[in-house]
């Protein structure tokens, strides 16, 4: 009897190590959770950092934040906001084995990650021209100059705008895996791969998307609104 | 100290020795006793309440014990006694550099007169190490940009190691030298010997002056900056509402990064030093500022009186 | 190849497929244990290289075999191979691989090809690892304390780091799969307090896996990027804070410790019942306790920190949060020792391991008590006592669990017997090598040799002496099983279903078992450890006969 390296497929969508296709839906969906978790972790090394700096460096952690554009991060907010709501219609659309729509749900979701990623994109762009992109180029004298009745200090403002990077930074990355995933996930809606009883990838790619969409939920206010109160 | 130290040492090594003989005894006693024999079966036994609680419990009763005692010989080390002498140590790579009050400087060893409280003042240029003396049983990190401190009180004279037990690259187990404790009429002769700049607080005092210090931390009421005297050890009200100490490590930082705690009522204009002062100008300046205060409560006790534990 | 011939007619999980593509590509979680057993055995002899080389150096006082730099490049790589590419894999990744879903009655983990991505993952970190020692190695000791790491190292950090972190999500994989495995895949009948111990040690053990690893991956790549692009995060100079890497190092890096040895306890947690025909004693306390040590050890980690600089208080805190993570541990010892009383014991191999197990983790494990004992860590720590402790709870521990482990099951592995005697004879020569090894620096620590230390007073001589010559009595014992297990795959008697006679539903297949694992899928009716209704084997193999009364 010849073994298949790869998985045996006996029914549709069915893995041979599972016993039935409720026994995988439930497997399958633990491992995303916990995924999600260790991503809850990774994304929370982080933030202790984050919160540990900006409570020393209060001054400096506020000007770097009043140095990022906030519209753009507000817009950006919002993107991803509605790409979770399209991302929740298309597995209502996936359950009800409506292929059009679903279609249609997960490529604009994908529009809209991939007009986050752009938006995040131009944000970038103005920091590397306004030199604060950590490295040697680094100069925080235009804050200094700006915020005269605030005591400055380039070092730990250097501190906020790498922890932005790094945070922004993974976060986009963790964007483009996703975008990857749902253009996989769409590819195979529009070969009409799913079906009201198989659509699980379809709930963890969702699952998946709501985490980047959360993690951006607790980042916006962290990195943008550190201190927004009009200055004396 | 080391006396305590050891004093808890034996005890857990009576303990653990006691633990380990009883757990080997009864594994090789049930081994021979329990060896597989024709016609013999194991007894299926599965569990006991009563024992789990028992070995659950009085462990954890023990732990406390050894805990407790640990914790107070460590409250003990991490609390110099007022009036100790200060040595201020900086650890660089692969050396250390020390110097006492009165200004004698000295490398990779140290000369301490029998029976004083002695409390090293501790920071380093570079990276992390840690100032380990074995027979005094006293470690302690030495931080880049930070000071931390350590004490010790010597009862024997003699040569002690002196390591850095935390590794810094190439050559830290080269890092080593040695403390040698002397008798009083043995130490005078030493300190005569040496050649000595002035005391620690008197060069602090020309550094002040020379990069322009009194200009803003005038010593009446009219200073752009706050008036020095006597803040040692005291606390300052800051402009955000908090409340810190005034130690060494707030007079380093206030010289290093002045934004960072502004004293209330003053604007944050004082200019950074960083890069301007070295870590031994650094320790004069905290050493001349700590000179404008009152020494603290609790004379020091002349030497000779009242050793306290023996060591090694 | 002799497996077919001598097996002839019947197919099984080794022989089903031949060829490269065949085990490169497989998802069968057999065949990956194995991959895996290749892997980290070449990563073990390559931490025990770096081993053998530093107790040379250690022979004289001075600094004679090799340069500082060397020597500080030797210390740092031993422990980053050993810890990262062969103990933190090790007993998951080959005994648990191959056991996990056998024990709980499933046709494979959950997620087969990401089982493969795991292993993929480590090959892939292992490359980067070499090829960074190769070219020139790194320096920063495995626990790349700043701002030595970031600012003033002169080696391949950050290639090491980027190693590391590959090989972190190589661990976190396998923890999600068993998880999610013992979750939902276990046979019908198959309740939890019906799992064999194994199974709660693995889950414990993933728990950590998946939490605090990613901890890790995120402080090396922020150690990363600092030394890559000249940021100050952890650089005081650039108001960043040494002693926040500290706090996020050891947050995994402390829990990690217990990811190393949480699985071999659940070795022993199997040889001993079986090798004293009963049922373990307190198998309720023992399945908690492994659950108790996972959480608490995640509470503890600023007991590594007690001279860095932290307030006196915490110091406080984390003291006794460390006594209360050591009460689990005691608990299993004293379940085990229990369990041997009114038993019928054999002493083949697997069960000399277990026994040595308990004796060195016991002494190990009371080491730990005077680390976690303020006043005296304060002398103790970062000198040679640490060193002993954590080598003997993870050598004498973890690996002699992992040899345990590996001739309790290489029959089902393998479908041969290793040679008993030779077996019996490299137990006792580990036990032996390894104390003569480790026991001297206990003593060394105490009297005050510092850690790391390439050259070193000549009072210290006599002991490092002794230490050596244990290193080279441990290095043959470890050599031995690897040649004989290599033999007996050609030569080795072929083994039944269940040579020992043990319980647990790996052994109701055949060895080595079919790919499938069981032909149908058991409903289990029965306790674990239900050794009063499994006969003894009527010949001990190839050993110890019964003796008469």
């Amino acid at each position: 009897m010849a073994y298949s390296p790869l998985a045996i497929e006996h029914k549709e969508g069915l893995q041979h190590q599972f016993v039935d296709a409720e026994q995988q839906r439930n497997a399958v969906s633990l491992g995303m959770w916990l995924f999600l978790a260790t991503e809850i972790m990774f994304f929370g090394g982080m933030f202790c950092a984050y919160l540990v700096y900006r409570y020393w460096y209060y001054n400096e952690f506020a000007a770097g934040s009043r140095s990022i554009d906030i519209y753009l991060g507000t817009i950006n907010t919002a993107v991803l906001i509605c790409s979770s709501l399209t991302v929740a219609l298309g597995v209502k659309a996936a359950q009800l084995g409506k292929r059009k729509l679903l279609v249609t749900l997960l490529l604009i979701t994908l529009l809209f990650g991939l007009a986050f990623l752009a938006i995040k994109g131009v944000e970038w762009y103005d920091k590397y021209k306004e030199h604060h992109i950590p490295g040697p180029s680094f100069s925080a004298q235009d804050l200094i100059e700006k915020y005269p009745q605030i005591p400055i200090d380039p070092r730990p403002t250097q501190i906020y705008f790498s922890l932005y990077f790094a945070m922004t930074g993974l976060h986009a990355l963790h964007m483009i895996v996703g975008v990857g995933i749902f253009s996989f996930i769409l590819f195979q809606a529009w070969k009409g791969r799913f079906t009201p009883e198989y659509h699980t990838p379809v709930e963890i790619s969702g699952l998946y998307w709501h985490f980047v969409d959360i993690i951006w939920i607790y980042l916006f206010p962290l990195l943008y609104l550190i201190d927004r109160k009009p200055l004396k | 100290m080391a006396g305590n130290v050891d004093a808890l040492y034996i005890f857990l090594v009576l303990l653990a020795g006691f633990m380990c003989v009883a757990i080997f005894t009864m594994i090789v006693v049930f081994a021979m006793r329990y060896r597989q024999r024709r016609g013999q079966q194991a007894e299926p036994i599965e569990g006991s309440v009563a024992l789990e609680v028992t070995w659950s419990v009085a462990p954890l009763a023990i732990f406390m014990v050894i805990f407790l005692w640990g914790a107070i010989i460590y409250f003990q080390e991490r609390t110099p006694p007022r009036g100790a002498d200060e040595v201020y140590v900086v650890a660089k790579q692969w050396m250390w550099k020390l110097e006492h009050e009165q200004g004698q400087r000295e490398i990779n060893e140290l000369h301490i007169p029998v029976g004083r409280d002695v409390k090293l003042i501790m920071t380093s240029q570079d990276v992390i190490h840690s100032f380990y003396v074995p027979a005094f049983r006293i470690k302690q990190d030495v931080l880049p940009g930070r000071y931390t401190t350590a004490w010790f009180h010597a009862t024997k004279p003699g040569v002690y190691h002196l390591f850095c037990a935390e590794y810094c690259g190439t050559a830290h187990s080269g890092m080593i030298g040695q403390i040698v404790i002397l008798e009083p009429a043995q130490y005078q002769a030493w300190l005569s010997g040496g050649l000595t700049s002035g005391s620690l607080a008197a060069n602090g005092e020309t550094i002040f002056q020379q990069l322009g210090c009194p200009t803003c931390h005038r010593f009446d009421t009219q200073g752009r900056g706050p008036n020095l005297t006597g803040i040692f050890g005291k606390p300052v009200q800051l402009e955000d509402g908090r409340t810190v100490i005034a130690d060494e490590n707030y007079i380093r930082e206030s010289i290093l990064s002045p934004a960072a705690k502004i004293v209330s009522g003053f604007k944050p204009i004082m200019p950074t030093f960083q890069g301007l002062v070295s870590e031994e100008q650094l320790t004069a300046l905290v050493a001349y500022v700590k000179s404008l205060s009152p020494a603290p409560s609790g004379a020091k006790p002349a030497p000779g009186t009242k050793p306290q534990e023996s060591k090694e | 190849m002799a497996t077919a011939a001598l097996t002839a007619e019947r197919e099984h999980y080794l022989n089903t497929d031949y060829g490269i593509r065949s085990w490169l590509l497989t998802t069968d979680h057999k065949r990956i244990a194995l991959l895996y057993l290749v892997t980290i055995t070449l990563f073990f002899f390559i931490g025990g290289f770096f081993a053998l080389l530093i107790r040379l150096e250690l022979l004289t006082p001075a600094g004679d075999l090799v340069q500082a730099d060397t020597y500080n490049k030797l210390f740092t790589m031993h422990g980053q191979v050993m810890i990262f590419f062969f103990l933190i894999p090790s007993i998951p990744a080959v005994l648990g691989n191959f056991l996990v879903p056998m024990m709980v009655g499933a046709k494979d983990l959950a997620f087969p090809r990401i089982n493969l991505l795991s292993w993929y993952l480590l090959v892939i970190a292992g490359i980067i690892m070499l090829h960074c020692i190769i070219t020139g190695g790194v320096d920063s000791g495995w626990t790349f304390y700043t701002p030595f790491s970031t600012a003033f190292s002169n080696t391949k950090v950050i290639e090491a780091g980027i190693a590391i972190f590959i090989a972190g999500f190589s661990s976190i994989l396998t923890g999600l799969n068993f998880v999610v495995t013992i979750h939902r895949m276990r046979a019908p009948g198959m309740t939890w307090s019906r799992l064999p111990l194994f199974i709660w040690a693995h889950y414990a053990t993933s728990i950590i896996q998946l939490l605090g690893t990613p901890v890790l991956a995120v402080t090396l790549l922020l150690v990363v990027f600092e030394r890559a692009f000249n940021l100050g995060i952890f650089d005081p100079t650039r108001g960043g804070d040494p002693l926040l890497f500290q706090h996020l190092f050891w947050f995994y890096s402390h829990p990690a410790v217990y990811i190393m040895i949480l699985p071999s306890m659940g070795v022993v947690a199997e040889i001993i019942p079986c090798f004293s025909r009963k049922r373990i004693f307190g198998y309720s306390a023992v399945a908690m306790s492994s659950i108790a040590i996972a959480v608490f050890g995640f509470l503890v980690w600023a007991h590594h920190m007690f001279v860095a600089g932290i307030s006196l208080y915490s110091a406080m805190i984390f003291s006794i949060l460390s006594y209360l993570v050591a009460v689990p541990s005691a608990i299993k010892v004293f379940n085990w020792t229990a369990t041997m009383y009114k038993g019928s014991i054999r002493f083949n191999t697997p069960m000399l391991y277990a026994m040595g197990f308990i004796g060195l983790f016991t002494m190990g494990g009371l080491t730990g008590l005077f680390l976690a004992a303020l006043g005296i860590d304060v002398h103790v720590t970062d000198t040679y006592f640490v060193v002993a402790h954590f080598h003997y709870i993870m050598v004498g521990g973890a690996v002699m669990g992992y040899l345990g482990g590996m001739h309790f099951w290489w029959p089902k592995i393998s479908g041969r017997m290793y040679p008993e005697w030779l077996g019996r004879f490299a137990a006792l020569t580990v036990f032996l090598g390894f104390n003569l090894t480790f026991f001297p620096q206990f003593i060394l620590g105490y009297l005050g040799m510092p850690r790391r230390y390439w050259q070193y007073p000549p009072e210290f001589q006599v002991l490092n002496v002794m230490s050596t010559a244990g290193s080279t009595i441990l290095a043959v014992g470890y050599v031995l099983p690897m040649v004989y297990f290599l033999w007996s795959m050609r030569y080795g008697k072929i083994a039944d279903a269940n040579p020992w006679g043990a319980a647990g539903l790996e052994w109701k297949t055949a060895s080595p078992p079919p790919t499938s694992n069981f032909e149908e899928i058991p409903e289990v009716t029965w306790e674990a450890y239900n050794y009063h209704e499994i006969p003894a084997p009527e010949e001990v193999p190839v050993g110890l006969q019964p003796t008469r009364n």
